[in-house]
């Protein structure tokens, strides 16, 4: 099925953000199945509680435990996980300490509460040490995970999120603390790590992905790929593009074109289809435009269809399928 | 059966010129998940009703830049702004202000502490990191700025916009968990025996605290927590006025004078956040208009179905005859799918929530960022019920 060499060769952690509404967590999945080759292991991850892997796979919700949740169209497994920053942070303290039963005092006096939401830069701390440790694990010499895909948190606070170890190591000089916080910062900023963005042709969606674009290389991230979702084809010629943009449509012979096509419409229903053309045009030049502005950008592109019944597990293959043949994976 | 029978027709229409023409409606906040066009809908219901006579303050979180500068909110001051080109002739006005998080966080603090203290808050590493970059910080100072806009009594009408949270529910929880965080003994532990006042307190926890000290020492390393306790110890004194407002803010969006609009567009996931939005809210007692659901795709050719449509282009495309009415049929046939899609949807939130006023918002072929492009979407808002 792989028609040429990945992008992306030499990536273990593929971050996938885009702003809300926008598919991320759909391309994500999509990412994990299209990287699952044969014989190689994904992890797809998800850091924000909403269970949407779970939703995706259709089945139950995740606990904080890696479980296989499908196997990808190359033959390899794909792993889910969906990461709890309270179990992250006890997982971390009795890794590292070996805390014991202090540990469960720290719960019972609220220091764990304090730590995932009152001090919620530290929910992020915990969060990406996770995605960390997956990405570093090893068994027997060799990496568990061929490649990680972690369903990010969407642009608007991405770069805040990956670089919230660079804060750490800001106000922990020395330490365990700062220096788990420079591993990570580490793997973030190497060529093992992707961070790609997913947009549709809107305008504002668009703007995010620049301005993410421009705030993740400002903090030495390394930007990846731009994952263009919910791509229609045109319907029309150019030319009959353009005359429906002004509204210039031969009515008559639209009306003709539909007697001929055995759909015999009132009046007014043809004055509703060329309505419909004429916003259909609009949004095709609108959608030229923002990729303009994409291709501006200077990134790889990758374009999936829109798929307008919503997404099943089979419009999830459908889309790995595209990623694979386009070069993402 | 009659799809009249079938439907759910008892549905209410959510009439949001009745939530912004009733003079006791003082606070709307449209709350929903990521990219369903909250800011939109905040800024739209903003201007209908500063031009139907209400003193409107606006306070919006992170807009587009293009709405954002056709309200003239290119500077980002944290000061409401009087925007241009609203129809005052009714004798409405409307203000929009940009939160800014940090900076409403450092007014509080100077607002609440003495200048000494207030610069040795302000100069914490802990401090700035908590104020400028970490996330949910934002959703405090929301509520902080809401309470101090209702506080001035310089509008009628405050529309607030919520931040975009990892969760639209981190909203309303944030405030609680700044109490519960205040109430709970971590604070104590941490300050461990520089703070002369828990002494008594800190002989009933007893042994377990030298421990926990020894525990946070080891994990956090003994500088973070020389800072961290020289924070509290700074931000303590203004602990309890922090608290109140948490708590008075919470009462004010618990009050009849505040209107919850919840906003989602007709996918999935949109409807399920705002469906939890709308329990929680009930468990809450917070006063809900209803549910905004943008972008709603629809046709005036209803009567020619997906299925007519695709097999009236495939005719065509057999004899290459007409290519644009082949074309304009599939376009159709998309379109109605989608139609059938987003209703089903809908369908299904109204069951699960059948006593929840709704009102449709037409999807506009560009994005809006004009105030005339406001107008239009206000006039949808207001639309459902007519």
């Amino acid at each position: 099925m792989v028609s040429r060499e990945s992008d992306w060769e030499g990536v273990r952690l593929h971050v996938v953000t885009g702003k809300g509404g926008t598919g991320k967590t759909t391309v994500a999945a999509a990412l994990a199945l299209a990287l699952a080759g044969e014989g190689r292991r994904t992890l797809l991850v998800e850091v924000e509680g909403r269970q949407g892997i779970a939703q995706l796979f259709d089945c139950p919700p995740l606990p904080y435990e890696e479980r296989k949740v499908a196997v990808g169209p190359g033959g390899g497994d794909v792993y889910a996980l969906a990461v709890d920053a309270e179990d992250a942070l006890m997982e971390y303290l009795e890794m590292f300490y070996r805390l014991g039963r202090a540990g469960r005092g720290l719960r019972r006096i609220g220091a764990i509460d304090f730590a995932t939401t009152i001090a919620p830069g530290t929910r992020d701390v915990l969060l990406t040490g996770k995605v960390y440790e997956a990405v570093r694990r090893k068994h027997g010499g060799q990496p568990v995970y061929d490649a990680v895909v972690l369903d990010a948190p969407p642009t608007g606070r991405i770069t805040r999120f990956l670089g919230v170890n660079a804060e750490v190591a800001g106000l922990a000089k020395v330490g365990p603390i700062r220096s788990q916080a420079d591993s990570i910062m580490g793997l973030m900023r190497s060529p093992m790590t992707a961070v790609h963005v997913v947009t549709l042709l809107e305008e504002m969606p668009v703007q995010e992905t620049a301005d993410a674009v421009g705030e993740l290389t400002a903090a030495g991230l390394p930007v990846g790929g731009i994952v263009v979702n919910g791509v229609r084809a045109p319907m029309l010629k150019q030319t009959d593009l353009a005359a429906a943009v002004k509204g210039r449509l031969d009515r008559d012979l639209v009306a003709k074109g539909l007697d001929a096509a055995g759909v015999g419409v009132p009046a007014t229903a043809v004055d509703a289809l060329l309505a419909g053309a004429a916003e259909h045009a609009e949004r095709v030049a609108l959608e030229k435009s923002e990729r303009r502005t994409l291709k501006a950008l200077h990134r790889p592109m990758y374009e999936l269809p829109l798929l307008v019944e919503g997404i099943d597990l089979g419009g999830l293959y459908v889309m790995a399928e595209q990623l694979c043949r386009q070069g993402m994976a | 059966m009659s799809a009249s029978r079938m439907g759910p027709v008892s549905t209410p229409v959510l009439d949001l010129d009745e939530v912004i023409a009733n003079r006791s409606t003082r606070v709307i906040v449209c709350c929903g998940a990521g990219g369903v066009g909250k800011t939109t809908t905040a800024a739209a219901l903003g201007l209908r009703a500063a031009e139907q006579g209400r003193q409107v303050v606006v306070l919006t979180i992170d807009p587009a830049r293009r709405l954002a500068q056709s309200m003239g909110l290119d500077a980002l001051d944290n000061t409401p702004r009087r925007v241009a080109g609203v129809d005052t002739s009714r004798g409405g006005s409307l203000d929009a202000m940009m939160l800014d998080m940090k900076r409403t966080f450092d007014e509080v603090v100077l607002a609440h502490s003495s200048p000494e203290r207030a610069k040795v808050i302000l100069e914490n590493p802990f401090y700035q990191s908590l104020s400028s970059s970490f996330a949910g910080t934002q959703e405090y100072m929301a509520m902080e700025k809401l309470g101090q806009l209702r506080a001035q009594d310089r509008w009628d009408l405050i529309v607030v916009d919520t931040p975009p949270s990892r969760s639209a529910l981190d909203f309303l929880d944030a405030p609680k968990r700044l109490g519960s965080f205040l109430d709970g003994r971590f604070i104590r532990i941490i300050m461990g025996g520089a703070k002369t006042g828990g002494r008594a307190y800190l002989k009933v926890i007893g042994a377990g605290l030298g421990a926990m000290t020894a525990v946070l020492t080891k994990v956090l390393g003994a500088q973070v927590l020389k800072d961290l306790q020289a924070f509290i110890a700074a931000l303590d004194t203004m602990f309890g006025g922090f608290r109140e407002r948490a708590d008075s803010t919470y009462r004010l969006l618990q009050a009849s004078g505040t209107s919850f609009v919840v906003v989602a567009t007709p996918e999935r996931d949109a409807l399920r956040e705002a469906s939890y939005f709308v329990e929680r809210l009930g468990e809450e007692q917070m006063p809900l208009a209803g549910l905004v659901l943008n972008r709603v795709h629809t046709t005036g050719a209803a009567a020619l179905s997906a299925a007519r449509a695709t097999a009236g282009a495939e005719t065509l495309s057999d004899s290459g005859e007409h290519p644009v009415a082949a074309g304009i049929l599939r376009m159709h046939a998309e379109r109605m799918r989608l139609i059938e899609k987003e209703q089903s949807l809908r369908g299904r939130f109204t069951a699960a929530h059948p006593r929840v006023p709704v009102v449709d918002v037409p999807a506009q072929p560009g994005d809006v960022h004009d105030l005339d492009g406001l107008r239009i979407i206000g006039a949808a808002l207001a639309d459902g019920a007519r």
